[in-house]
């Protein structure tokens, strides 16, 4: 199934604004990062196991157990900084 | 009803929000505002900041910010609150973010205008860029933060 993802910040400079992605029914937010990583290089590095990142579904922030649907919007991120 | 959200590159005037936020409403007693303010400063030396870039996620923000006035409305005694985030390049000493609250009597609204900020610092969807002699960078999110969110009961784990 598709996936519409976004990145902002550090990642936004490292992997791009966004990108669609097709990704097994029934993957969660975590297989999807798991699927991305398997890529290497940049990937990889932005999205590696061990550095703080948040994520998002369809602008909800989501922990990574959380199921994707069909056409979803996910988002990673690092850690938000506002205020 | 005026917008409760506001995300927005202008700067915003105090003394106009906080005069619509209570504009014919008999029933306030106390009007409590934040406003945060860019450093030139980052652990470092005075001056070492000379300019700030505010990312966000346009949409989300929003939504995350309407959620939390929603929290506040149903955790607190308030009659109106107000949020205001600037976005885009900003300097040393320029207004960053505005959160006001009304209420009938001052504790609920110094309470409900702690509980917004808290919220906004650990869940909405803000990224800082600082430019300094060395460079560009992004600002590293607080655990204090994280703490001060956590008093409230609020997720946690954004540091």
């Amino acid at each position: 199934m598709k996936i519409h993802v976004r990145y902002f910040a550090s990642l936004r400079e490292a992997l791009g604004p966004q990108e669609t992605i097709d990704v097994p029914p029934g993957s969660t937010l975590g297989q999807l990062r798991d699927q991305l990583l398997a890529r290497g290089g940049r990937h990889a590095e932005a999205l590696a196991r061990g550095r703080a990142l948040r994520c998002a579904l369809n602008q909800t922030m989501a922990d990574e157990d959380t199921p994707v649907p069909e056409g979803a919007e996910v988002a990673f991120f690092p850690p938000v900084t506002g205020g | 009803m005026p917008a409760r959200v506001s995300i927005q590159t202008a700067d915003f005037d105090l003394s106009a929000e906080v005069a619509a936020l209570r504009a014919g409403d008999g029933g306030v007693g106390a009007v409590v505002s934040f406003i945060g303010t860019v450093r030139d400063r980052n652990g470092g030396m005075a001056g070492e900041v000379s300019a700030l870039e505010l990312e966000h996620y346009p949409g989300m923000t929003e939504k995350a910010i309407e959620a939390m006035v929603d929290q506040a409305f149903a955790r607190f005694q308030i009659r109106g609150a107000r949020v205001v985030h600037r976005v885009g390049p900003l300097q040393p000493l320029d207004q960053i973010v505005l959160v006001a609250v009304s209420s009938p009597h001052r504790g609920q609204a110094f309470q409900a205008c702690e509980f917004l900020m808290d919220y906004l610092k650990t869940q909405a969807p803000f990224w800082k860029k600082e430019t300094t002699p060395e460079g560009a960078r992004w600002v590293d999110a607080r655990v204090a933060d994280d703490e001060a969110a956590a008093r409230w009961g609020l997720p946690t784990g954004n540091t």
